[in-house]
């Protein structure tokens, strides 16, 4: 059994009595008898490291973690250059809270700054929070945003939203007793903006994502007039990689641009720890929601960085707070500066690009198999794409797996009725060799 | 220490510096793939560094930050202990798993979180967790919808109200109007604990529940806490357990057996996952039979030996985020409760309150207190009569500081004044609660003899107090290139 208890059972003894107490058991005076546990928790006894080790790499067996990955979805695959995991493990910043200490937390305070320069810098905004829980969760607290600053309760969503994001704004839209009013899809995978001016009476705003669930690259500029047409505030939801070469939210007015930073610098990891960020104009800074890095001065006038504008947090506003965010995903903002530090201006282009070449690369060359063919084939895309089949996709799928590929998510994961559907995903990780086996292969399970 | 400014990252930049390194492009490049429309005018204004500028720039940022493997941190309420190293090692493991693979390709994930949410429920005393919530604040709301799909379920729609503790964590009444409940606060008794009348008062039949955190933010167990839960029980409320100060109890008492309904649990304080300078944490949350039904979608059943990601749940208040939870938080967690077992986990939580315990009883002498009891895992001080001198709580965090200790949490709770709130942990050694006894004591001689020279600190830092006034009249949030 491991202890991280670092005295012993000798020295735990001898501070007892210098409190004047004798046994463990006096501590809990305060707790009713009755109440107390009679016998011990009934867990394994505590395993050496070399045992915990065993037991996790069993687990690890029952899993696939080495085939080649042609599946995003929300969650993608990406290069982590090695610099990342090793900086964002510095004992300083790994093991620290949140940065209450102003004068011993400057590290981490500048860190969060810069963070929020640099996705700031990415989305052309003015001012972004220093995270939310992810993608799914900065939707909701978009959400939530729009309606205090426009004091209404209605917001429209396209339903080409990733369908988690979707899930999570109902469940918050329902206890905050929020209308929600999804804005259908137009053949081409893009999001009726004709509809827009109709559904939007009375609501706070909209969000749509580009690229959004299906990969499709929406018209942001059309639609962020629209929603400014009914005086709405617009939301954009983006792949952050995109904006390497995709037009960047401040381009086309957006009012919040926000999303999930995971494909900066974080594993796929089963779905998470990712990174939810919400980034905005000046004018809305104070309807943002969690922490917020401001710079100012010390009494000797060097330039200091401190948490700032906390009037609207739930430690000083309790109830009236704008959110009730504590923790938030701090080291994965520190994880994706490390990444766009590293990257820099070149390298987000060429990532974003080769992005875009890739699936190009593999979509055409699936359109080119006799039996598939691109759902929306008239419409951009940046590295995601539907493809149809004339096979069941969950068969197909099968058959991808068993010649040790991940093929496509087949979209009936998400929408029963969506049997022949299957979305595609190709990043730079993703060589010409692996794209044409899994090409050859999606051959053999079509013909 | 010399004060400085540390530049910015962008303020190293030089043209041309890169430190990223891609493949070449192994496909034939076409143009135009991007609609002219649709393409950005120019690369993001990012910095150009190489990589050496990178991880100097960081390791530099590193220097200027503190953690618990820097010293010790006692920040009352957020259980600040130790991170295992090989929780590090085994939670990456399943970095290159993807959420929406194949049923049978994430057995060993589902397997992982299965096992983690049975080791719950015997700790806590409930029926069954649900990973999904990212953070405590984010545990808490998702268990309040629980409460109100359950009201909500049975036909009794009126009850709309949580009622809080005037001493309860901000989350508390934060998390409860974002479920979309109105808030109703009731002043706590003298000692700290939960005022019955005050409680019976406040019930009616528009009570949705009751939200405590026992030990509660004194860090005192509220002896009367059968007679509270019963309370809101027959005036037809639920119980909602703020798991925040969870360390304390591990094998000793358990919430489900005090009689609440639905707590949560910060993996990140109780279960010894890294703070990560503010996150990620993860905040499973616990209920009784009654609220399983309306737990998030999918939740991790059981199935003979292995676990399976049930979708079919017509009652589930539905999704609080993507996917299943933070994993890596939560399989660092299940290496936690598999290093310490069932008498691990009791020996942290006595040890945590022990030295607690330690710290309070040789400082009280020199401190104000609030109350002269027996503490749980932290213990609240006061400056007491360095007040008269005209030293406050700040002061004596920002001494504390000089002496190479991260500071209490202070000004919390709210409803003891000048509160400083000491949280050691179990993985301080004896010598270093000396020591920092020590430091407190010199801190208030010196708080009597040089009150000034007190207000000047911290001395030893980088920069000085912070103008947070102008910080937050005039907010700069984000780098300007010159």
């Amino acid at each position: 059994m491991k202890s991280y208890v670092p005295n012993t059972v000798h020295e735990r003894q001898e501070m007892l009595q210098s409190i004047g107490l004798k046994t463990m058991d006096d501590l809990y005076a305060d707790v009713p008898q009755t109440m107390k546990l009679s016998a011990p928790l009934q867990l394994p006894a505590g395993k050496s490291e070399q045992e915990v080790r065993r037991i996790f790499q069993s687990l690890l067996k029952n899993t696939c973690v080495s085939m080649p990955i042609f599946r995003g979805a929300g969650a993608y695959n990406h290069y982590i250059p090695s610099v990342v995991p090793q900086l964002a493990s510095r004992n300083e910043l790994y093991t620290a809270y949140t940065p209450y200490q102003t004068e011993m937390s400057q590290g981490m305070l500048q860190a969060i700054f810069e963070y929020q320069s640099l996705i700031c810098e990415l989305t052309g905004m003015d001012a972004a929070n220093a995270s939310v829980y992810d993608g799914a969760h900065a939707c909701s607290e978009t959400m939530v945003a729009m309606k205090f600053a426009k004091r209404k309760d209605k917001v429209l969503y396209s339903a080409a939203l990733h369908p988690d994001y979707i899930a999570t704004l109902k469940t918050y839209a329902r206890f905050l007793r929020i209308e929600l009013v999804e804005v259908p899809l137009l053949g081409d995978g893009r999001t009726d903006i004709g509809q827009i001016a109709a559904l939007g009476a009375d609501a706070a705003g909209m969000l749509a994502a580009s690229p959004n669930f299906y990969g499709v690259l929406e018209d942001m500029a059309g639609l962020s007039e629209a929603v400014h047409g009914f005086g709405g505030l617009f939301g954009a939801v983006v792949n952050p990689l995109s904006l390497g070469a995709v037009k960047r939210p401040s381009e086309y007015g957006a009012d919040f641009a926000l999303g999930d930073a995971q494909p900066l610098g974080m594993p796929l990891n089963f779905g998470g720890p990712y990174l939810g960020f919400v980034t905005t104009h000046t004018k809305l800074v104070r309807n943002l929601s969690g922490r917020i890095v401001g710079q100012t001065t010390d009494d000797e006038g060097n330039r200091v960085y401190c948490l700032t504008l906390s009037a609207r947090e739930q430690h000083i506003r309790r109830e009236k707070a704008s959110s009730n965010i504590c923790s938030n995903q701090c080291l994965c903002v520190l994880m994706s500066s490390i990444y766009m530090a590293t990257m820099g201006p070149a390298g987000m282009a060429e990532v974003a690009e080769q992005n875009l070449q890739k699936a190009h690369y593999l979509a055409q060359a699936i359109a080119a198999l006799p039996n598939a063919k691109l759902r929306y084939a008239d419409t951009p895309f940046f590295n995601e794409f539907v493809v149809d089949t004339g096979k069941n996709a969950a068969a197909v799928n099968e058959g991808l797996k068993q010649r040790g590929i991940m093929g496509g998510l087949p979209l009936s994961r998400f929408d029963a009725t969506d049997t022949k559907g299957m979305l595609w995903c190709a990043t730079e990780m993703n060589t010409r060799e692996e794209m044409d086996a899994a090409v050859a292969a999606l051959k053999e399970v079509l013909a | 220490m010399t004060r400085c400014a540390y530049p910015l990252m962008f303020e190293k930049s030089k043209p041309g510096r890169r430190a990223y390194d891609l493949p070449a492009l192994d496909v034939p490049a076409q143009k135009n793939l991007l609609p002219q429309a649709l393409r950005s005018a120019a690369n993001p204004n990012l910095p150009e560094l190489s990589e050496v500028d990178v991880v100097r720039h960081f390791v530099g940022l590193s220097r200027r930050n503190y953690g618990v493997d820097n010293g010790f941190y006692p920040l009352g309420s957020c259980t600040m202990k130790y991170n295992p190293k090989i929780d590090e090692e085994v939670g990456v493991l399943f970095a290159q798993l993807h959420p929406l693979a194949d049923a049978d390709c994430i057995g060993g994930a589902v397997d992982l979180m299965l096992h983690l949410q049975e080791a719950l429920c015997e700790v806590s005393g409930f029926d069954a967790f649900t990973l999904q919530p990212a953070a405590g604040a984010h545990g808490e709301y998702t268990g309040l919808t629980l409460i109100k799909a359950y009201h909500d379920h049975r036909g009794d729609t009126a009850r709309n109200v949580i009622i809080v503790p005037d001493a309860a964590h901000g989350t508390n009444p934060a998390s409860a109007a974002l479920a979309g409940f109105k808030i109703r606060e009731i002043l706590s008794a003298p000692d700290g604990g939960v005022d019955l009348d005050a409680l019976r008062a406040a019930m009616g039949p528009d009570v949705a529940g009751f939200m405590l955190t026992n030990p509660n933010t004194l860090g005192l167990f509220d002896k009367n806490i059968a007679q509270i839960t019963q309370i809101v029980h027959d005036g037809g409320g639920l119980c909602y357990y703020d798991g925040a100060n969870f360390n304390a109890i591990m094998g000793v008492v358990r919430p489900g057996d005090m009689g609440f309904d639905v707590m949560h649990i910060n993996l990140h304080k109780t279960f010894s996952t890294p703070h990560g300078g503010g996150g990620p944490g993860s905040g499973p949350v616990g209920c009784t039979k009654a609220l399983i039904p309306f737990l998030p979608t999918p939740q991790v059943v059981r199935e003979g030996e292995h676990g399976r990601l049930d979708y079919d749940r017509p009652l589930s208040v539905g999704k609080v985020k993507a996917f299943f939870g933070n994993f890596s938080i939560i399989a660092r967690a299940y290496a936690y409760i598999l290093s310490l077992g069932g008498e691990g986990l009791k020996e942290a939580s006595e040890n945590a309150v022990l030295n607690a315990n330690y710290i309070f009883h040789h400082l009280k002498g020199t401190y104000g207190i609030a109350h002269d009891r027996i503490c749980m895992h932290e213990c609240i001080l006061t400056p007491g009569e360095l007040e008269e001198y005209g030293v406050h709580t700040s002061d004596i965090a920002k001494a504390l500081i000089d002496f190479g200790y991260h500071p209490p949490t202070i000004y919390f709770p709210l409803i003891v004044h000048e509160a400083m709130m000491i949280e050691p942990c179990e993985s301080e050694s004896r010598e270093t609660l000396d020591a920092f006894i020590t430091a407190m004591k010199e801190i208030a001689a010196l708080a009597k003899a040089d009150p000034e020279r007190m207000h000047k600190m911290p001395l030893t830092t980088p920069v000085g107090r912070p103008d947070e006034v102008a910080a937050a009249r005039n907010p700069i949030v984000k780098y300007e290139w010159q």
